[in-house]
């Protein structure tokens, strides 16, 4: 009896886990089904778009769609670089320095100001924008690029400092120490060792800034909506405005809009994670 | 989780100080005596983003502040001599017909949210949490949807909740349900905005709980199962539990977020058809921004509104994190 029971047991284990990989491979693709009719529908051809049932696979499929976006969409996407790039720049410089003396150098009212950070979090945006509507007509600053950058920095700066406050932390104080009997200032010991230290920290604060600006759509409405400089998320909400018919392009322009999220997905994954858990502060 | 990490890391400084005089302390609480040119160092660090919180977070909540204090019109809004009303704006908004309903959808949108993000978050931090072949990668993939832009996913949700060639509709048509106007029926618009956020929320708490998972002792699995308590019995004697905490924050957390969803619901439906899904978030920018003569002063006193509820949940969201720290 028992040496039956020995001999089955391996056996029996792998048959449950392999009925529980199947069972996460079929949740996994419920749940990234819509991913799926995405990139079905970008491929889909016009004619073929309002047929009913919709067709599963793209069988005529059609480049029509990403034409589309090569024809349209590209100042929309560059518009959108251009304003990712400058928030991670303006995040990272604002939000490091910042880091390091919240948790460094020890200063008095570091705790209200690490508090404040907290709360700023959790200002909706759409009361941000507004607020910053009536701020930029004044100055002139609606429809222009530095502008949206700054209003999208506002979605990151919080979030970086505090990342980099719990990064810097884990710094042994130590090593600072000992930069400062070498006769090294703040600036230098902060240029020289714990920016160096902290790259982790500045690529997961990197990613997340650049990507909230790239996906942010509330201040783009407001604030740049009509000007010369539109990003692609504006792009899209045109497309879905003007022409109801040609989804194909919508969906064209909505997997290209997806491909930073993907790239980042895959290649840095373990930052995501580490960011999700650090309090993910997306919507 | 480096959130909870981040208040704790400040709290032994202050301790630290006062010990520093009072006794020769540890060796660590040695140096820091906050000398006066490390002060200044500091504050030198902190000088950029102190201005930048000024500028960029008090004053734009300032003028919305002021924003809903003054009659405004399009005229004065650019000059900015609009006269001062008090508090009229705000009983614009308490009389509006818009004001029940948009309460209502708000607290429904965002406590069936919540309730379905966590639930099926849960469900599946446990499931991940049995370590199976691919689980690590079939978890990463389960980010995705919280890391689209909320744009493409509300056009997709868009698409595929269409009344006459939505794959929605297409597959209840095949199990013999009739259509549904998911979009533009009154009935159901609300209903399919809150389908998409759940679809977008549950990543979150999927990754939250699983870490929550983590720190639960496997011996405490094994001791139970000996004593023959079933897989069921363990969820809700161990898991559920001691699970609490982190779940407390997972909440409250999704809740401070939801309550400020604006972007899915203004895509996919503006709020209508007829304010059937209009929220404070959209009722806000409908006001302010939707109308071709905006309504800047109520716009703002219902964002305002919105504000102060957010930060009553946050607030109490950072006391239960504070609390579970000191415990």
């Amino acid at each position: 009896m028992t040496t039956i029971a020995t001999a089955h047991r391996p056996r029996r284990a792998r048959r449950t886990t392999w009925w529980k990989t199947a069972t996460g491979l079929v949740l996994t693709a419920l749940m990234l089904f819509p991913v799926y009719w995405m990139l079905n529908v970008s491929f889909t051809r016009d004619q073929d778009m309002r047929k009913s049932p919709p067709g599963l696979f793209p069988v005529h499929g059609t480049l029509a769609g990403y034409r589309a976006v090569l024809d349209e969409q590209l100042p929309y996407l560059a518009t959108s670089l251009v304003i990712g790039l400058g928030t991670v720049v303006l995040t990272v410089a604002l939000a490091a320095p910042a880091g390091y003396a919240l948790a460094k150098l020890r200063p008095r009212g570091g705790g209200v100001l690490g508090f404040l950070f907290l709360v700023a979090q959790m200002i909706p945006g759409i009361i941000m924008a507004m607020g910053f509507y009536a701020i930029y007509l004044q100055l002139g600053l609606l429809q222009s690029v530095p502008g949206l950058i700054v209003a999208d920095s506002t979605l990151a700066v919080p979030f970086a400092v505090l990342i980099f406050t719990a990064f810097m932390s884990g710094i042994p104080g130590e090593l600072l120490q000992a930069a400062t009997m070498d006769g090294a200032g703040p600036l230098t010991t902060f240029r020289s060792i714990v920016l160096p230290m902290s790259r982790n920290a500045v690529v997961t604060v990197s990613l997340f800034a650049f990507l909230w600006s790239w996906s942010d759509f509330v201040f783009a409405s407001t604030l740049a909506g009509g000007g010369a400089h539109e990003p692609i998320t504006l792009g899209i909400y045109h497309y879905i405005g003007n022409n109801n018919q040609e989804w194909n392009a919508i969906m064209a322009t909505a997997v290209v809009a997806s491909l930073p999220a993907t790239v980042i997905l895959v290649l840095a994954q373990r930052y995501v994670a580490a960011g999700v858990t650090a309090g993910a502060v997306k919507d | 989780m480096n959130h909870t990490t981040q208040v704790p890391d400040r709290l032994p400084v202050r301790e630290e100080t006062g010990a520093a005089t009072a006794a020769p302390s540890p060796p660590r609480a040695r140096a820091p005596r906050r000398p006066t040119s490390q002060q200044w160092a500091a504050w030198a660090f902190l000088a950029p983003v102190t201005l930048y919180l000024a500028l960029f977070y008090a004053y734009p909540l300032y003028r919305n502040l002021d924003l809903s204090l003054r009659n405004y019109t399009v005229r004065s809004f650019v000059q900015g001599d609009a006269p001062f009303t008090g508090l009229a704006n705000y009983r614009t908004v308490f009389d509006d017909p818009t004001f029940a309903p948009a309460l209502l959808h708000t607290a429904v949108f965002t406590a069936v949210c919540l309730v379905f993000q966590y639930a099926i978050g849960l469900a599946l931090a446990v499931f991940f949490n049995q370590h199976f072949r691919l689980s690590a990668t079939l978890r990463a993939l389960f980010l995705v949807p919280w890391l689209l832009p909320l744009i493409v996913s509300a056009s997709t949700w868009s698409w595929m909740l269409n009344s006459d060639s939505g794959i929605v509709n297409a597959a209840l048509h095949a199990v013999g349900v009739d259509p549904v106007n998911w979009l533009t029926s009154p009935s159901w618009s609300l209903t399919s905005v809150i389908i998409a956020n759940i679809w977008i929320g549950v990543p979150f708490n999927l990754v939250v709980l699983y870490s929550g998972l983590q720190s639960i002792p496997g011996a405490l699995y094994e001791a139970a199962a000996l004593d023959g308590a079933g897989a069921w019995r363990r969820f809700w004697s161990i898991t559920f539990p001691l699970l609490r905490p982190v779940s407390a924050i997972t909440l409250l957390l999704g809740l401070v977020y939801t309550l400020k969803v604006f972007d899915i619901i203004w895509i996919m439906t503006k709020g209508g058809p007829a304010d059937s899904s209009t929220t404070f978030a959209t009722w806000s920018y409908q006001l302010g921004f939707g109308n071709l003569l905006p309504a800047f002063g109520p716009g703002a006193a219902v964002g305002n509104l919105l504000v102060v509820a957010a930060l009553v949940f946050g607030l109490v969201y950072l006391r239960v994190q504070r609390k579970q720290y000191e415990s």
